[in-house]
């Protein structure tokens, strides 16, 4: 029976890790918002791997957080391993990475949601986007009874005519044997959305009684823990870490594989989706690589309160028998028993180039998309869209202006930009060599880069603010004194340099140029520093990163100037290519079709050349003249 | 990138006697005060605009002089692109042009982009709006001739080093990547030390093939094009024509042409090495045997042979002997005398010489010379033909982009030498690698990318 049930401002569909940034972003920003979930015990869940960030997808994390979002914070509260990786490297590429008790993750989140004033949580199944005249008007569920509301955010996830698969074994289900969504697809493909299907896969999980973790390398916590929320310290998070365990593949791993093949399910045909070179089945990787001898394999505990344990780099379509008898083969694993099973995923999301950069369908008003469903992969990069699309849906109700991050504020920019702009032919994972201003776009710097814009939004408070504008000022003011400060050949200074393996000096020079060598850090010149304030640790980090890679991070401000002055000249919305006849026809085609918002956005695009470029400038100066001639 | 400081050379690359060198941008006037010495000292800071200047170009670095030049100095707004515009009329040819080109690019201009003054002139509203179409035909237009014309100026050999020195950086690349982007992986991590001397190589690989265009072969090179037939069909009267000059000496006896002659010009700015030989046939002198002998060896070696028959004479054995040595080649048929009685039919030739193209031509009236000019020209846009496989560079955007790469690898091994880490040097890698990107006409990041996941095996 169809009637009207509710009447809102924005409706989330899908209450995963784009769902919650979305609905709680929309909610706090004072709209009222529902959040609708297939089952609402799913609510943030992690249907693959136990863990949140890693390289770059730490850097989303911390991006969210900068912006007022939850995933930094939930982690924190729900970790039971953090490690910060790549510290042997450049601060650039330092990536946090926390393992997490993925039942706690998903409960905390969904108390948290609960508790959200202005949000409900509701367990069925959308059937149905309502559009008129290009707009859309909300939606219907399964029911039939429909929910009005200015804006609608979809995220989906992996839900869409799920299918998941390994061997002969074909489940029409979600992730997690969940029920999949099987009828919003044909709504969205008669409002004229273009979609797509792919695939991805989860290892099998095992039972921790049945490892002989003797036979394994352990895999340790950081002694110091860096939480992932600028609004924790380490002490707010202090607690005891729990060990992932290092395996290794062996030849005869491979020749299970090997014999095996004919019964994968991607030589039967039964897998059409395209799959994510990121996170090969380790049967592709044994095709691939046919040469490398082993392989590493991680175990992670998927939780405090399970012996469930998650086989990392090990993800299959092989039928069950031959997915036991290869976890066998590797050491420590002799016996272990599988608790679920490995499989393949697939299903439905769209080509992303249908969006603009706030996330918004180009073609309905008010519909935006987040997430999976937009042809990513990943809890992080669902979570940062999903951030951005319940942001910049509140906005436009609010009759603001949407919030876009550029490729040089943050990753989350470079990941929109990226799906939007380039489109992707498969699961989209975020990557450091993705970012081509990575230098600025730091882990440690993501509050210093967005709280600005979140505070903007309404989604910082004012107490956060002041402590942020605070610690900004004291960074400022530490690096200007230290530039001030100089230091004389006395034996005091010159003993610190001979310790540290340091040239001598042969005159004065200021504390700045100082910190600038390699071996020198700021806690080792405090003896020679006497007027030194008390800094706190985040502030420190700050002075010694801007001052050690002063040159560097000043180049790279020089692109991001070169940058952004492309950015800032903006396309007419209402412009018509294939007025321009001097344009090549694949560069009309493109730009018809991804409608960039700026020149630099349109010289992104595949197809487009410079000569391009310099034509659609001539056109649109010419539009402009025009325009000012048509006003006289 | 919108308004940077532009130069080229504004007029046709051919070997005429004065080429003008033309410089427009904010930067105009500063990079001019670092090369040009003006007889009469001027005060650089005010200077009357629309006023011509004597002096000489010098290159302050090795203080040699390049050329005797007059300078035009024009301050914006009144000028064509309303920006600073400063040309320098040169007397050297194209030689000198050329290195005076060079000299501005290192003082700090950038090359520019085919129709660019035209494109600045209309953005900053010098032109009218109703010559928009124009501009935008303009830009289109010269852009496809310069970017076929730029890349079938990539020898083969040139292009296969550049290839491989970009594959060496990729893969490099991708390796320091791979680390950084799957930390726990055992990828056996490449040290500061192993980028370094992979780098050095790479630096001594590009500086060989900059230094080859700094030796002036461009002016050497150009499409051999060899112009051959048996004697008195007309072959010197041709180069005249093509010339417009009388470079070889032209009678009516046959076996004049005894040495083969070369001559440089421009078709379209593709760049012609001319070369009239001697008329092949039997003959007892022994000079004219050894230009008949030299001529066979220049067919051979050829990119583009002109082969002239006297359509007015019936053909000969001569005619069919040469046609069997040149039936591999890339070759254009010219029926010569089309002014006179025709006594050969295309037809006919066209059983010897499947899918060659004739052109009927008047040497001596000037006919059929555009048609031929268009053909060799739409040879070379389309590959057909290409300059020969020296390993030289040709092209100035060419080098400018290698210089741009050389100096970011450069860049790579101080951050090395100072121990700055592999997030800091990544960058001019990178730039390194796009730099030489510009050359070949790839993008960058889709490539690492697919580079990291061919090399190495990563993903949970």
């Amino acid at each position: 029976m169809s009637y009207i049930e509710d009447n809102l401002d924005v409706i989330v569909i899908g209450g995963g890790h784009a769902g919650v940034e979305a609905g709680l972003a929309s909610a706090r920003l004072g709209l009222k918002t529902i959040v609708f979930a297939v089952n609402i015990d799913s609510i943030a869940m992690m249907p693959c791997n136990p863990s949140i960030g890693g390289t770059s997808k730490g850097h989303l994390v911390r991006e969210i957080d900068a912006l007022g979002g939850e995933m930094g914070k939930n982690i924190d509260k729900t970790y039971i391993q953090s490690r910060m990786l790549n510290t042997g490297k450049g601060p650039a590429v330092h990536s946090l990475r926390a393992q997490a008790d993925k039942d706690k993750y998903s409960k905390t989140m969904k108390l948290t949601m609960e508790n959200q004033d202005n949000l409900k949580i509701r367990q069925n199944e959308v059937v149905e986007i309502l559009v008129e005249d290009s707009i859309v008007k909300g939606v219907r569920i399964i029911s039939g009874s429909i929910y009005y509301a200015k804006a609608v955010i979809i995220a989906t996830g992996t839900y869409l005519k799920a299918k998941c698969i390994y061997g002969d074994v074909v489940i029409h289900s979600g992730p997690n044997g969940l029920q999949a969504a099987n009828y919003l697809t044909d709504s969205l493909v008669a409002n004229g959305i273009e979609m797509y299907r792919f695939k991805t896969g989860t290892p099998a999980r095992i039972d921790k009684r049945t490892v002989n973790f003797k036979m394994m390398d352990e895999q340790k916590g950081d002694e110091k823990v860096v939480p992932f929320s600028f609004t924790n310290t380490k002490e707010d998070i202090k607690r005891e870490q729990i060990s992932c365990w290092l395996t290794y593949t062996n030849k005869r791993t491979h020749e299970i594989i090997d014999n095996n093949l004919h019964r994968s399910p991607l030589y039967g045909g039964e897998i059409e989706g395209t799959g994510p070179r990121y996170c090969p089945s380790i049967e592709d990787k044994v095709i691939r690589f046919h040469d490398k001898e082993r392989h590493q394999i991680f175990l992670e505990p998927e939780g405090e309160d399970t012996n469930e344990m998650y086989v990392q780099g090990m993800s299959s379509s092989l039928p069950e028998d031959v997915q036991k008898e290869m976890y066998r083969t590797l050491s420590g694993l002799e016996n272990c028993e599988i608790m679920r099973t490995a499989y393949a995923i697939e299903y439905d999301c769209i080509n992303p180039l249908q969006l603009k950069q706030t996330l918004e369908f180009k073609k309905i008003s008010g519909l935006y998309s987040a997430g999976q469903f937009n042809g990513s992969s990943g809890y992080e990069e669902a979570a940062a869209q999903g951030l951005i699309a319940g942001i910049n849906a509140g906005l436009k109700i609010k009759e603001e202006e949407e919030i876009i991050i550029d490729r040089s504020e943050g990753y989350i920019g470079v990941l929109i930009d990226d799906l939007v702009t380039k489109g992707t032919n498969e699961p989209y994972r975020m990557m450091t060599s993705r970012a081509e201003y990575r230098l600025l776009l730091r882990q440690d710097n993501a509050d210093l880069r967005l709280t600005d814009k979140g505070y903007k939004v309404g989604l910082i408070n004012k107490e956060r603010y002041n402590y942020f504008v605070h610690k900004r000022q004291a960074i400022e003011i530490e690096i200007q004194r230290l530039s001030k400060v100089i230091v004389g050949t006395n034996d005091k200074v010159q003993n610190i340099l001979r310790e540290c393996g340091s040239t001598l000096l042969r005159s004065g020079i200021t504390l700045k140029e100082l910190l600038k060598r390699p071996e020198m850090t700021y806690k080792v010149i405090e003896s020679i520093d006497p007027n030194r304030l008390p800094l706190s640790s985040d502030i420190v980090e700050q002075v010694e990163i801007q001052i050690k890679y002063e040159g560097y991070i000043k180049r790279q401000k020089k692109q991001v100037a070169q940058f952004k002055k492309l950015e800032k000249k903006l396309i007419p919305e209402d412009i018509n290519y294939t007025d321009i006849k001097s344009l090549r026809i694949e560069a009309t085609q493109k730009l018809n079709k991804i409608r960039p918002l700026s020149i630099g956005q349109a010289s992104r695009i595949s197809g487009v050349s410079p000569a391009d470029i310099s034509v659609l400038l001539v056109f649109i100066e010419q539009l402009r003249q025009q325009k000012i001639i048509d006003s006289k | 990138m919108l308004n940077d400081t532009i130069v080229a050379i504004s007029t046709p690359l051919a070997s005429a006697g004065i080429g003008i060198i033309r410089i427009s941008g904010d930067e105009a006037l500063k990079i001019i005060s670092k090369i040009f010495v003006p007889k009469k000292s001027m005060d650089n800071r005010n200077i009357v605009s629309h006023t011509l200047h004597y002096g000489y170009i010098i290159d302050p670095k090795y203080n040699r002089t390049l050329d005797e030049v007059l300078v035009s100095y024009m301050l914006k707004p009144n000028t064509y692109t309303r920006e600073n515009i400063i040309e320098i009329n040169a007397h050297g040819g194209l030689i000198v042009l050329q290195s005076i080109l060079s000299l501005v690019l290192r003082s700090g201009a950038r090359i520019a982009e085919p129709g660019e003054f035209t494109k600045r002139a209309f953005l900053n509203g010098r032109i009218d709006l109703s010559q928009a179409e124009a501009v935008m035909d303009i830009i289109h237009s010269k852009t496809e001739l310069a970017l076929n014309a730029s890349v079938n100026q990539l020898s083969g050999n040139i292009k296969n080093e550049i290839e491989k020195i970009k594959k060496n950086l990729l893969e490099t690349i991708a390796h320091i990547e791979a680390s950084i982007d799957y930390p726990e992986y055992d990828i056996d991590e490449l040290s500061a030390d192993q980028v370094k001397e992979k780098m050095e190589k790479v630096a001594t690989k590009i500086k060989y093939l900059i230094s080859s265009y700094d030796n002036g072969k461009i002016i050497r090179e150009g499409i051999k094009t060899v112009i051959v037939g048996k004697p008195n069909v007309g072959k010197s009267s041709l180069l005249n024509a093509l010339l417009k000059e009388q470079r070889a000496i032209v009678t009516d006896i046959p076996g004049t042409t005894r040495d083969s002659l070369e001559e440089y010009m421009n078709i379209h700015g593709i760049p012609l090495k001319l070369i009239d030989t001697a008329g092949i046939r039997l003959t007892e002198d022994i000079i004219e045997k050894i230009g008949v002998n030299r001529s066979k060896e220049l067919m051979l070696n050829a990119d583009l042979i002109l082969f002239v028959i006297d359509s007015s004479e019936c053909l000969t054995t001569e005619d069919d002997e040469i046609m069997e040595l040149i039936s591999n080649q890339k070759v254009i048929i010219l029926m010569n005398k089309s002014d006179l009685n025709k006594k050969v039919k295309k037809e006919h030739l066209k059983e010897h010489l499947r899918e060659m193209t004739i052109i009927e031509t008047s040497a001596l009236k000037f006919e059929g010379l555009d048609q031929l000019q268009e053909q060799i020209k739409n040879m070379f846009m389309i590959g057909n033909i290409q300059i020969d496989n020296e390993t030289v560079i040709h092209n100035i955007r060419h080098k400018q982009s290698l210089e741009k790469a050389i100096e970011s690898i450069y860049n790579v091994i101080e951050s090395i030498d100072n121990r700055m880490p592999e997030d800091c040097y990544a960058i001019d890698l990178h730039s390194a690698y796009e730099h030489l990107g510009e050359i070949t006409g790839d993008h960058v990041n889709d490539d690492i990318i697919k580079q990291i996941f061919s090399q190495f095996c990563l993903g949970k």
